[in-house]
Parts: C-alpha cells; sequence; structure tokens
C-alpha cells in the first residue's frame, strides 16, 4: 500500500514544473482569435439569416440596385481581395524579420480599408439619397433599408477596426515591441472581414439587382 | 536554394493564383446575375468556394493540425445549418398575411 502510494508520488512530482503540450500547436492567442472568428461568422450568419427570412416573407421587396451599384461592389471586392492580398505580403516580410516592408505593406492594406470605406459610404449617401431609411423606402417592403444598413454596416464597422488596429499594430510593430506572430493573427481577422463580403455582395447586391 | 525555401516559395506563388481566382469567381458571379438573373444557389456555392479558398489558402488553416479544422469548422457549419428552421416560419409569413 505504502510502496503504491510512493509509486504514485512519484508519478505526479515527474510532472511538476511541466506544461502539456497545447492540442492545436499554436499560440493561444491565434487560437482566440479563431474562437472569435468563428462567433463573428455565426453573427453574421444570423444577420444574413434574419434578412433573408424578411425578404422571402415580404411579397413586395425592393430590387432597387442599377448596374453602376454592382460594378461598385465589384470594384470593392478588388479593393478588400486586394487587401487580404497585400497583409500577406506585409506577413511574409515580417517573418522575414523585414520590418520597414513589413510596415509598408501593412499601412498599404489600411488604406485600402479607408479606400473601401469611403466607397461604401458613398453607397449608402446614394441610397439615403433615394429615400431610403431604417424603416421606410420609397419602393417597398420597409424592412429593406433596416436589413441593408445592418448587415453592410456591421460589415462596415469590421473594416473600420480593422483600419485601426492595422495602423496601431503596425506602428507597434515598427518600434520593435511587437513580433510577426502579431502581424499574423492581425492578418487572420482581416481575411476574414473580406470572406463575409464574398457572401455580402451576392445576397445583398446581386440578389436584389434592379430587372 | 533548400527545400523548405523552395516549398515557400510555392506557397507564395499560389497565393498568387488564390487570388486571381477568387476575383475571377466574383467576376463571374456578377456577370451570370447580369444575363440570367440571380440564382441562390449558384449565387451560394460560389460565395463558399471563395470562403474554402480564403480559409484554406489565406488563412492558412489547412497548414493547420486537423485537431483545428475539426475544432472550428464542423460546428460552425452545424451552427448555420440550424438556422435554417427560419424558413418554414418565414413561407408561412409569406402566404398567411392578411391582404
Amino acid at each position: 500500500m505504502g510502496g503504491a502510494v510512493s509509486q504514485a508520488n512519484l508519478a505526479v512530482d515527474s510532472h511538476i514544473g511541466t506544461m502539456e503540450a497545447k492540442p492545436f500547436a499554436i499560440p493561444s492567442s491565434k487560437l482566440v482569435m479563431w474562437l472569435f472568428i468563428i462567433s463573428d461568422a455565426v453573427t453574421f450568419g444570423a444577420l444574413l439569416f434574419a434578412y433573408g427570412y424578411i425578404r422571402n416573407a415580404s411579397a413586395d421587396w425592393p430590387t432597387p440596385f442599377e448596374s453602376s451599384s454592382i460594378w461598385n461592389s465589384l470594384l470593392m471586392t478588388f479593393i478588400l481581395v486586394t487587401s487580404s492580398l497585400t497583409v500577406l505580403i506585409a506577413l511574409k516580410a515580417a517573418q522575414a524579420d523585414d520590418r520597414a516592408p513589413a510596415f509598408r505593406w501593412v499601412i498599404v492594406t489600411a488604406v485600402l480599408g479607408v479606400l473601401f470605406t469611403v466607397l461604401h459610404l458613398r453607397e449608402w449617401m446614394d441610397l439615403i439619397g433615394k429615400g431610403v431609411r431604417t424603416f421606410h423606402n420609397p419602393w417597398g417592403a420597409p424592412m429593406f433599408g433596416a436589413t441593408f444598413f445592418a448587415i453592410t454596416g456591421l460589415h462596415m464597422a469590421h473594416v473600420i477596426g480593422g483600419v485601426v488596429a492595422l495602423i496601431a499594430t503596425g506602428l507597434i510593430y515598427k518600434a520593435g515591441r511587437y513580433s510577426a506572430k502579431h502581424i499574423e493573427i492581425l492578418a487572420l481577422y482581416w481575411h476574414f472581414v473580406d470572406l463575409v463580403w464574398m457572401f455580402v455582395v451576392p445576397l445583398v447586391y446581386l440578389m436584389n439587382m434592379k430587372r | 536554394m533548400n527545400s523548405a525555401d523552395t516549398s515557400k516559395s510555392k506557397a507564395s506563388g499560389r497565393v498568387y493564383v488564390v487570388y486571381a481566382v477568387i476575383m475571377v469567381l466574383a467576376v463571374m458571379q456578377i456577370v451570370v446575375a447580369m444575363q440570367r438573373g440571380p440564382s441562390l444557389v449558384f449565387m451560394l456555392l460560389v460565395g463558399v468556394l471563395q470562403a474554402w479558398l480564403a480559409v484554406t489558402y489565406f488563412m492558412h488553416l489547412g497548414e493547420e493540425r486537423p485537431l483545428l479544422v475539426l475544432a472550428l469548422i464542423p460546428y460552425t457549419i452545424f451552427v448555420l445549418l440550424m438556422m435554417n428552421v427560419i424558413w418554414s416560419d418565414s413561407f408561412r409569413l409569406l402566404r398567411m398575411r392578411p391582404h
């Protein structure tokens, strides 16, 4: 009995001071970003489903987007997908410890994010100018504005938040206090913003195209 | 150039190909929607393909341990699929609304 206890104690003692191996083999901060992305994907999913629910239940759902809006959405897609590429170039430079080019590409990504936001706001202003409000529009189902502004507004908030994070992280990285790991985690977030847009364009713009 | 450098170079070249494919798919979506009218199934299929390319090659999920993929993706898909229960009520509203 006593021998068994001492064997158990030995087994416990041998693990003191050692850490259990990480099951996913990634840093905790990266795992947290993945968990945030998953929860945010479900949030956007819920918003898009709510939009689909209301759209399907409305007999007079407006289809106001003319070809100029559709081509504008393609330009916005081009800008956002290109920004995903530039953040990858920044990450590659950061992993090679080339701080100046990495910072430069992070800022290029932020500028593309600002450009995307400006184009998006122009689209909003155009719709507002045509009389679209959150619970009123000149064409039909009043909830059109609420769903459009909610979905695109949440996405735009993500882009603006991402731009602020890109500039802040870029500056801290340039100062030498952040590493390539931080750029990588921010890049994950930025790609996610890009990914959400790939569903917003077809479901919100193309499905409501003027025919 | 050693094998690690070669594989890194291949990976960065692949990113440009994926970028081009995602853009071509985006243009295709719009052209098809303009010529034939928007089809929800087609739009969603193209969107899912674009998202898969972005997650695998931009976010490098394909290079992580399979355990991480298993911990993240099936549950997300399950939750999104479960949201489809709303459609019966949505059709009920459309057909039973007072006119």
